[in-house]
């Protein structure tokens, strides 16, 4: 298996939306190298006849009847909120500048 | 009123129902025990004074009314704090949840209330659960209270130690990979994990979906068989929930015995990298099962060799995803919003500042797992070699009516000691994953102290999806045998704290 680039690390902190420092970078590239070339075996025994499991119960497509239920009041929901403006969760800028 | 907190779970409901004690007495005993202790072990990241003395005197109010109380009415409970509860912190031991107090209730939570349980506070965790020791949680270590200087097991390190340690009869964890049956093993107590969707994880904060399952601890086969039973049940609310009757595992608790059972041991799960005192004390359990009627004999579970490695990719996987929903914008900690930096950089800044280590590394790896190239080699093999685990339980159990084996490979090891090895302390949970990547219900109990340090050994059972009673018969049996041997129960050596 190939080892794991500090520039890989840095492209996996970016997809994982952590702002992790150099210092945490270096240190994690080591790590994850030792981690994934330690589960990498799983393949010595994954043949194309295995059909794969995602799940240990054998349930697909729960379905409910269509009917409302009692839910949280808008108080309740933004209870935790980090800001909240009127019954609005109140986050920072998602689009860029026009 | 000391004694009170020596009690059972079921003595401790019949003592309130008879009205020896009443259950705000009950309550202020453990809550006194808490006070006592919790600065030695530091099992609890939250004491819910107020609300678990209202909860007794409810309890108080409706035997005065002339009602009856259930089986559990009463009962001091210690909640891990990956469980949602209504207006009380719960925090996942994670900074990035710290102060959060949820709307709502899980469904473990609201069935604990109707049953009359006393929550009286939330215990101590790895973070997110990620752990074998509860040395990850934001909020400093639990120490185990048979050595102080080790650690509880883990994630459901809180749970176990307050249990073993007295400060509740009764405890709740989760197990995704062991964090149930492992803490329970090194407190020497007991833990179950029940068959997968058997008990309800609304509400319980998700770490890796298909393999969370929550579950009780308590010192003795019993309680945990009142516990599961008040937990347990379909639930419309978790559509992996099994709807279908909950196995009778208290009168499987009532009724242990082996006599004619067919007993497998998992040639995979010894050997090499196992204590000599747990091989020890698991042998001497095995022998004791024959001697009590069982039909015991050796099985091989090739695959298992590859739980763990299939496991620390599906968990890491589905972590990568769930933790997700920790992005800053509905709850929890929020970082760097200074109204010029854009959602993504505070959502970075916030996971960076607010998640520890271990579940940074988890996140990373998943996110490996998952890309596009090596989904296949990684996460799509995993998944392989989950079917082929599955195989070789159900190819046992043909054989055999449960499986065996010690549940962790070492008894508890010392705070510090794998805190920098990720590989070492995965090793932790090398028994207890299978039954986790299948689906199916394991127990631990105690089975003796190692004669190498004098610390608890713990002892597995594992049982078909759907035959969770089936643990209970076995482990009843097993305990009673046991208990016969020490004069008495193994936790009743616990150093007084």
């Amino acid at each position: 298996m190939p080892s794991i680039t500090p520039a890989e690390v840095a492209h996996l902190a970016r997809l994982s939306r952590l702002a992790l420092s150099e210092a945490e970078l270096e240190a994690m590239a080591g790590q994850l190298d030792v981690i994934i070339n330690s589960v990498a075996r799983v393949s010595e025994v994954a043949g194309t006849d295995v059909p794969p499991t995602s799940h240990s119960v054998p349930l697909t497509n729960v379905f409910r009847t269509d009917v409302v239920l009692p839910s949280l009041s808008p108080e309740a929901a933004l209870s935790g909120a980090p800001a909240a403006e009127g019954q609005r969760f109140r986050v920072p800028r998602i689009l860029d500048e026009e | 009123m000391t004694e009170l907190t020596r009690l059972t779970a079921a003595q401790t409901a019949a003592t309130i129902a008879s009205g020896d004690a009443s259950a705000v007495e009950v309550t202020q005993a453990h809550l006194d025990r808490i006070g006592a202790v919790d600065t030695s072990l530091h099992a609890f990241l939250h004491v819910d004074t107020d609300g678990a003395l209202a909860a007794a005197a409810a309890v108080d109010a409706q035997r005065a009314a002339g009602a009856t109380l259930g089986p559990l009415a009463g009962v001091p409970l210690a909640l891990k704090d990956v469980l949602a509860m209504q207006g009380v912190p719960t925090t996942c031991g994670s900074k990035i949840l710290e102060g959060w107090r949820p709307p709502y209730d899980a469904t473990v939570v609201r069935k604990l209330r109707e049953a009359g349980v006393v929550i009286v506070g939330k215990t101590n965790m790895d973070e997110f659960a990620m752990g074998s020791s509860t040395e990850n949680s934001a909020f400093g270590p639990t120490h185990n209270p048979w050595d102080l200087d080790r650690i509880p097991g883990g994630s459901s390190g809180g749970s176990s130690a307050a249990v073993a340690g007295y400060e509740a009869p009764l405890a709740v964890g989760t197990d995704t990979g062991g964090s149930i049956r492992q803490p329970a093993a090194v407190t020497g107590i007991v833990g179950v994990k029940p068959t997968y969707g058997g008990v309800s994880r609304y509400g319980l904060i998700a770490f890796s979906s298909s393999l969370d399952q929550a579950g009780p601890f308590a010192r003795n086969v019993y309680d945990a068989a009142l516990l599961h039973a008040a937990i347990a049940g379909h639930d419309p609310l978790d559509s992996t929930s099994i709807d279908a009757p909950v196995p009778d595992v208290v009168a499987a608790a009532l009724h242990g015995d082996v006599r004619g059972l067919r007993v497998g041991v998992v040639r995979e799960l010894n050997g090499e990298g196992y204590d000599t005192g747990v091989r020890q004390r698991f042998a001497e359990a095995v022998t004791l099962l024959g001697e009590l009627g069982a039909e015991v004999g050796e099985v091989s579970c090739p695959h298992f060799d590859y739980a763990m490695p299939a496991y620390y990719l599906i968990a890491p996987s589905e972590c990568s995803s769930n933790l997700a929903r920790f992005d800053a914008m509905r709850f929890g900690l929020r970082v760097g919003d200074d109204g010029n930096r854009s959602a993504e950089e505070v959502m970075a800044l916030t996971r960076a500042a607010g998640f520890g280590a271990e579940v940074k590394r988890r996140i990373m790896i998943g996110t490996y797992a998952l890309s596009s190239g090596y989904y296949d080699a990684y996460y799509g093999s995993a998944q392989k070699v989950r079917t082929l685990i599955s195989r070789d339980f159900a190819a046992a159990f043909e054989r055999f009516d449960v499986l065996v084996s010690p549940t962790t490979p070492t008894t508890a090891f010392r705070i510090g000691e794998r805190s920098e090895h990720p590989l070492k302390m995965y090793l932790a949970d090398l028994d207890t994953i299978p039954s986790n990547l299948a689906g199916n219900a394991s127990m631990s109990l105690p089975c003796g102290l190692s004669p190498e340090d004098g610390l608890p050994v713990g002892f597995q059972i594992m049982a078909p999806a759907m035959a969770d009673d089936r643990l209970y018969r076995v482990g009843a049996a097993l305990e009673a045998a046991l208990n016969d041997r020490w004069g008495g129960p193994l936790i009743d050596r616990a150093p007084a704290l």
